[in-house]
């Protein structure tokens, strides 16, 4: 039993770091309708950057601080250099600008900061496991549920209640109609980007504390594209729901199934997933039926 | 447009390739001066020669996946890598020739490639993306975990093929092999879109509701595209397999399909002398980056080793995303103005 609380609640603090890429994965489809293959490589820049403030001895706060900024110039410059000439280019183009990205990302990060791993130095969170009745949690997990859980409630506001938030949920409607209203598209798109790298980041932080800061760190941006298949394109609670459910099940996958394949399961599973589920709801669990027209 | 003085006189003369004297000319005459390549450069140069052979015969596949009828593949890496296990297994485990295994190769990476484009028929786009990076994804997997069947880690090593005593067991002698496969997968692959078969595909990519309503069964034609896709990367495989002798999952990476995918970009997608263009730009490319990173290796002291990885991976995607902003169409584009401008020579209006 303890065992397989276990493997659900590792699978839950990884779903959770999926889901919050996944949220920035979603956020930039809405506004923009570009597919972020870059994601990956937004959570490792931000794991790096965390890594240089932390070897500097920043506190805390002050490593947050630095990736949330690193992520918001990285976003911003990235969506006016690279994305903005592509509007109206057809999808793979835009797919393969996005890829190129993160492959140019991944080179600057090998250049700068080499192929080597490492592990934060101090740590950001204490050693000591968490106990939950019988059930001993590592802080990492705990911090990383805490943090995913402020930044939803920041999100929620954010996009009910700001002028920002609203603006961008109007250009996810309509560009034209949010132009009418004097929205300025361009600006929403940069906005998209660079929250999509502020939260890649963090997810990057907290996920590169539990295991450490690689390079394969990426592989999470591709794992957290299938969760947005599972979720649907369009959807913030679905991209949460599916990160959960693909995280629950590589946990369990990973606790019963590797044993008897010989490991790594983990590694294939959320696209196992992925391509299941597209063939019994192509639009995902919450996305939006789409409807064409010649 | 044709060059001035040339005119269709027949429905022969419509549908030929090579239409005037000149380009006849100019057709033999690099026939033979790339059979005649061994006698005057060097085997490094042979190698590479050899790998845009088997990268162009898998770079085709893929356009007339990708290029002609609209499907997007990240997978195509591991689909010849379906194709060199599968010559791997036969040779190594049953012990059959080369030769033999050849058509099992095609047919066996075809059918693997219709598993998964069967998602294909309901989900297009940015989502028929994930399906086959997700065939990447599992199809090396498959190659690691595989046992004894496919050598895990290890990998399988195969004999080279023979022809009675006659071994191709050479750069020299590979490149003929390699070269004549490729010329007729070149061949096959222009004429395959000539045909009503590739303008289905041009009509399912341009607009696939459009075409269902003209009578073109999607399905089929979107299944038959991923199915020649890989017939394509399955041929290049078995080429890849005999020309290095062994297969380890890690000769067929994510970043290969990746790459091949970006440089039809760069050489032109959807047109056969782009994916030519692209194959060539690529390797060649990539030897560059092999040249030129030692030397830039004294800049980064501090990742000296990983340098050629690191700037390899710069170098490409940045090359690949200077194309899309700038040349959407590719080299083949640019080469198009180019024979444009030299047949109107003299009169450019």
């Amino acid at each position: 039993m303890g065992e397989l609380a276990g493997y659900v609640i590792t699978g839950i603090s990884l779903g959770f770091i999926y889901g919050l890429v996944a949220l920035g994965f979603v956020l930039v489809y809405k506004s923009s309708r570009i597919l972020n293959f870059a994601v990956g490589e937004f959570l490792l820049v931000g794991a790096y950057v965390a890594w240089t403030a932390r070897d500097a001895g920043w506190p805390l706060w002050a490593t947050f601080l630095a990736t949330i900024i690193a992520g918001a110039i990285l976003g911003l410059l990235i969506e006016r250099i690279a994305l903005r000439p592509l509007i109206g280019q057809p999808i793979l183009g835009v797919i393969m600008m996005t890829i190129a990205l993160s492959v140019i990302l991944r080179g600057t990060v090998m250049l700068i900061w080499g192929a080597i791993s490492k592990v934060y130095q101090p740590r950001l969170f204490p050693a000591e496991p968490v106990q939950l009745g019988d059930i001993v949690i590592r802080q990492e997990y705990v911090w990383g549920f805490v943090t995913v859980a402020i930044l939803l409630i920041l999100f929620t506001y954010f996009f009910r209640y700001t002028t920002a938030g609203l603006a961008m949920r109007a250009t996810s409607e309509d560009h034209q109609l949010a132009r009418g209203t004097g929205i300025r598209v361009k600006s929403v798109f940069a906005q998209s980007w660079a929250i999509c790298a502020i939260v890649a980041g963090v997810g990057g932080i907290i996920l590169a504390s539990i295991t450490s800061v690689t390079l394969d760190l990426s592989q999470v941006g591709l794992k957290s594209i299938a969760v947005v298949l599972v979720g649907g394109l369009e959807s913030i609670p679905g991209a949460i729901v599916a990160g959960l459910i693909i995280g629950i099940a590589e946990g369990l996958a990973s606790g019963y199934i590797d044993p008897l394949v010989g490991g790594g399961i983990s590694e294939v599973f959320a696209f196992a997933i992925a391509i299941v589920s597209l063939l019994i709801w192509p639009y995902g669990l919450f996305g939006l039926r789409r409807i064409e027209r010649i | 447009m044709l060059p001035a003085g040339t005119f269709n006189m027949s429905y022969e003369q419509d549908m030929a390739i090579i239409r005037t004297r000149f380009q006849w000319g100019a057709f033999i005459t690099f026939l033979i001066a790339l059979f005649a390549l061994p006698l005057y450069v060097s085997d490094h140069w042979l190698t590479l020669a050899n790998t845009i052979g088997y990268t162009l015969v898998a770079m085709l596949g893929l356009n007339i996946l990708t290029g002609y009828c609209g499907q997007i593949s990240i997978g195509q890496a591991a689909f010849v890598g379906v194709g060199a296990y599968t010559a791997a297994a036969l040779g190594h485990h049953l012990g059959w020739s080369a030769w033999a295994t050849l058509p099992f190769s095609a047919i066996t990476a075809g059918f693997i490639g219709l598993i998964f484009g069967l998602p294909a028929l309901r989900v297009k786009g940015f989502y028929l993306a994930m399906t086959t990076l997700g065939a990447q994804f599992m199809i090396l997997y498959a190659f690691n975990h595989g046992g004894k069947l496919t050598g895990g880690i290890t990998g399988l090593g195969v004999d080279r093929p023979a022809i009675g005593g006659f071994v191709f067991d050479s750069e020299e002698k590979f490149f003929y092999l390699i070269m004549i496969i490729t010329i007729v997968m070149v061949f096959f692959a222009k004429n395959l879109v000539r045909t009503r078969t590739g303008r289905a595909f041009v009509a399912v990519r341009d607009n696939d509701l459009a075409a269902e309503v003209l009578g073109i069964n999607l399905s089929y034609y979107k299944l038959l595209a991923f199915f020649i896709c890989c017939v394509f990367a399955g041929v290049a495989g078995w080429l890849k397999i005999y020309h290095i002798g062994s297969a380890f999952p890690d000769h067929y990476p994510l970043m290969d399909s990746i790459w091949w995918l970006g440089f039809l970009i760069v050489g032109g997608l959807g047109s056969i002398t782009g994916a030519i263009f692209g194959a060539v730009s690529y390797v060649m490319l990539l030897e560059w980056i092999t040249i030129l990173s030692p030397m830039l290796g004294n800049w980064f002291p501090g990742v000296s080793h990983q340098i050629f990885a690191a700037l390899g991976l710069l170098i490409t995607g940045l090359v690949i995303a200077v194309f899309i902003v700038f040349e959407p169409r590719g080299i083949h584009h640019r080469w198009e103005l180019f024979k444009l401008y030299y047949r109107l020579l003299p009169f450019s209006y």
